[in-house]
């Protein structure tokens, strides 16, 4: 472990991002819920404006490491961590930051569609409304904006006063994704947003994904390969709580640089 | 998904097990259905103006009236009737038991006359003549359309002394009570009684010459009669209307004759009012423990303790709040709220004796700990995503409180105000001890300033029905009156309920409901 962590491909510090800096850097970072150690030494830095896939086994703390970077852990007071971790240079644990602050920055989507039992419009001006009053207007434009990025206005223009939950499964993390929009992150995380979804509803949101990357940097946690080969510029592959490998996503696929990261893209885990 | 769990289910409620809980539910419903059926036959039966029964016996003695019930004769095979044939002032007593075998003849003659009175209960007999105080007499067939007549006059010369008391004299005398009346009032007060001894002496001064069918003859004011009915002689369409009007007045008017007749208006108002006001209070009270142990507090060992706690105070019998009650609000807060505001009309209490006030408080304090279980147990259902969803779009912990979570939780609240008011409103104990009256014909909410009266006491339905059965004197007359006010009682607490069912449904129903 400690070799590894000198080994060039571990450390995301040494990809190469000279056309495109990071967003997000992640500086021997750990995390342990209560006794047991869940994050442990990571490093790494997410490329502004791209897709980067956290994979590995269930267990392996890819959501974890999710959750770390816009302080959802804050809740659990039984979470304790160590290192840092910096966006845009900014370390998030700073007392100067505003945690709502990161977190209208750093946006979220979850595994299991969460929209609140409002209108498909309230759902969508949630989060502007959380920052003061605003002209009927603006909001009005605003959700119209949203709800277009995450390609759902076609199918809900008619009915915005209709209930969030009357929308299908895909349609609502669609919703979701547009009421993340709405506050305007500059990055944006998704917790295996596609997993609950049918196979069509799953390809529209990753569809989604990819056309968000031109404005947004976008980390993805995902148990399905094929779904990171797809959708991800990078990928980080995790395991027992640490960072195994990380590179290219085509790179690490084709020619992984380890065998453990072999073993379980391939599917053959011990 | 949902169709494979009811097959499960089906297959696990088969065989002996299923028998026997449908056999629970069908007895208890049975037994919910008798209960109401009692109510509800006995009750609205006092108001039907049934026929009235001329029974002449073997020794060739009559009496007119209704049967109540039959029962066997002690030590014989013959059974004996019990007739209600009012006539107090006549025979001393309103009952009449009679030997089956004794009875020689049963008619229902159209000129019986059944006169419903301010004093001595019922009257059943015929109306011989009517007398004015002018010296005009109506007699034979005359006599009835007279005195129909004669008794509107009365009845709306009644309607205007009622109202002038309540709307002008009452206030008076309560300020006038409270120290802080000044001359003027002191005038007004005067010439306002005046006007109701004027009106008082106007009524017509009739008298009815009266004989019962045991051949007394009686005569009888006629301000003092309520209502007049020839039942034999009404058709189905004319009792019926009759019965709607005995209906309504219970529904409206006050009590009478130490709470043994007349209506149950004041204490409907009475306990509805104070169910509101509890709800009132025990809403915020109730929410807010609610969030702070579950959503603020630290979950150790004492918030399980304080919450083991808050269970077990719903077990607290109830007369041991009504002490608490009479003794720090009544008698604590109440007593220095009297030294410190109402001074100057010591030493007669204002807020340091039972009342409206503290007896909401008193039942906001019993159904506290149901509000707080129903709203935990609805904020613990809320799926903790829909939280990090508020967290994640920037809101604070606070504005994700009120945003998100407390409106998902409102059908849980309300749920626990529909408990809270189940409870309440059919307390009688701890009422007793912190505010209700046996008598307090004026309603607490009226148009003299503050409007609603806090300090005063209240008529209560549940207290009402304790009174009329337990403290007046002639319990068998009260009977179907406290059979009609137990079943409005349960209609009270039945539309309470709907109205917070419906409320919570409302709210449901405008997004769906919780997914699972």
């Amino acid at each position: 472990m400690t070799v590894m962590q000198h080994t060039p491909s571990t450390s995301g510090a040494l990809i190469d991002f000279s056309a495109h800096a990071s967003s997000l850097e992640v500086r021997d970072f750990a995390l342990r819920y209560g006794d047991k150690p869940a994050l442990s030494n990571l490093t790494l830095r997410v490329p502004r404006h791209r897709v980067t896939a956290f994979i590995g086994p269930s267990g392996c703390g890819k959501s974890t490491l999710l959750r770390a970077l816009n302080r959802l852990h804050d809740l659990n007071e039984s979470v304790s961590r160590e290192g840092s971790i910096h966006l845009e240079g900014q370390d998030i644990h700073a007392p100067e930051m505003m945690v709502a602050e990161l977190r209208r920055r750093v946006g979220m989507v979850f595994q299991v569609p969460n929209p609140f039992p409002m209108s498909i419009y309230d759902n969508v001006a949630f989060g502007l409304r959380l920052q003061g009053r605003m002209p009927k207007r603006r909001v009005d434009d605003v959700v119209e904006w949203a709800l277009r990025s995450a390609a759902l206005w076609d199918e809900v223009k008619d009915r915005l006063r209709a209930s969030a939950w009357s929308l299908s499964g895909g349609q609502q993390q669609r919703l979701v994704i547009a009421r993340t929009l709405a506050v305007g992150p500059e990055v944006l995380l998704l917790d295996e947003p596609a997993s609950a979804l049918d196979p069509i509803s799953s390809l529209k949101v990753e569809e989604l994904i990819r056309n968000l990357k031109s404005t947004l940097t976008l980390v993805l946690v995902t148990h399905n390969m094929q779904q990171a080969a797809r959708v991800s510029d990078y990928t980080a592959f995790l395991q027992d709580g640490e960072l195994v490998e990380y590179g290219p996503t085509d790179t690490l696929f084709t020619n992984p640089r380890l065998a453990r990261t072999e073993n379980y893209i391939t599917g053959r885990m011990a | 998904m949902h169709h494979w769990q009811r097959s499960k289910r089906k297959s696990a409620g088969e065989g002996p097990w299923a028998w026997l809980a449908a056999g629970s539910v069908a007895t208890s419903l049975a037994l919910l259905a008798l209960l109401l059926g009692l109510l509800a036959v006995r009750g609205l039966g006092h108001f039907w103006p049934a026929d009235v029964a001329l029974v002449t016996l073997d020794d060739g003695r009559q009496l007119a009236g209704r049967a109540v019930k039959e029962a066997p004769l002690p030590g014989r095979e013959a059974r004996e009737r019990l007739y209600r044939d009012g006539n107090r002032d006549v025979d001393g007593d309103i009952w009449e038991w009679v030997a089956l075998e004794r009875i020689q003849d049963i008619a229902h003659p159209e000129d019986l006359v059944v006169l419903e009175r301010r004093r001595w209960g019922e009257f059943i007999g015929r109306l011989v003549a009517i007398e004015t105080a002018s010296g005009e007499r109506f007699s034979g067939d005359a006599a009835w359309p007279a005195l129909k007549e004669r008794l509107a006059v009365v009845e709306d010369g009644r309607r205007q002394i009622a109202q002038l008391r309540e709307e002008t004299i009452q206030p008076l005398v309560r300020r006038v009570e409270a120290g802080q009346a000044s001359a003027e009032d002191r005038a007004a007060l005067a010439s306002a009684q005046s006007q109701v001894n004027a009106r008082q002496a106007a009524l017509p001064d009739d008298t009815l010459v009266l004989e019962s069918v045991g051949g007394r003859s009686l005569r009888q004011p006629l301000t003092d009669v309520v209502r007049a009915l020839q039942p034999n002689a009404m058709g189905p369409v004319d009792k019926l209307a009759t019965w709607g009007q005995g209906v309504w007045r219970f529904l409206s008017e006050g009590p009478r004759a130490a709470n043994t007749a007349g209506g149950v208006w004041p204490a409907i108002f009475g306990t509805v009012l104070m169910v509101v006001l509890m709800s009132i209070f025990v809403m915020p009270f109730g929410v807010l423990a609610a969030v702070y142990l579950n959503e603020v507090a630290h979950q150790g060992r004492l918030i399980r303790w304080v919450r083991i706690g808050v269970r077990n105070l719903a077990g607290v019998p109830s007369i041991v709040y009504g002490v608490f009650g009479l003794g720090v609000f009544v008698y604590g807060i109440g007593g220095h709220l009297d030294d410190w505001f109402f001074a100057s009309r010591l030493p007669s209490p204002t807020f340091g004796t039972g009342g409206l006030l503290w007896a909401s408080l008193t039942l906001a304090l019993l159904t506290l700990p149901v509000v707080i279980v129903a709203t935990e147990e609805g904020l613990a259902r809320i799926p903790e995503s829909q939280r990090e969803g508020a967290l994640a779009l920037g809101a604070t912990r606070t504005e994700m409180l009120w945003r998100v979570v407390l409106p998902m939780a409102m059908p849980a609240m309300l749920t626990g105000v529909i408990l809270a008011v189940a409870r309440a409103a059919g307390e009688v104990a701890p009422l007793m001890l912190v505010g209700v009256a046996k008598m307090a014909p004026q309603v607490p909410l009226d148009g003299e300033f503050p409007f609603l009266h806090l300090d005063r006491k209240f008529m209560h339905l549940g207290y009402h029905i304790f009174d009329a059965a337990f403290r007046s004197g002639d319990v068998q007359a009260a009977m179907p009156l406290i059979y009609a006010t137990a079943l409005l009682l349960v209609v009270v607490i039945l539309v309470l309920n709907l109205t917070a069912i419906f409320l919570r449904h409302y709210l449901r129903g405008r997004h769906g409901t919780l997914p699972h």
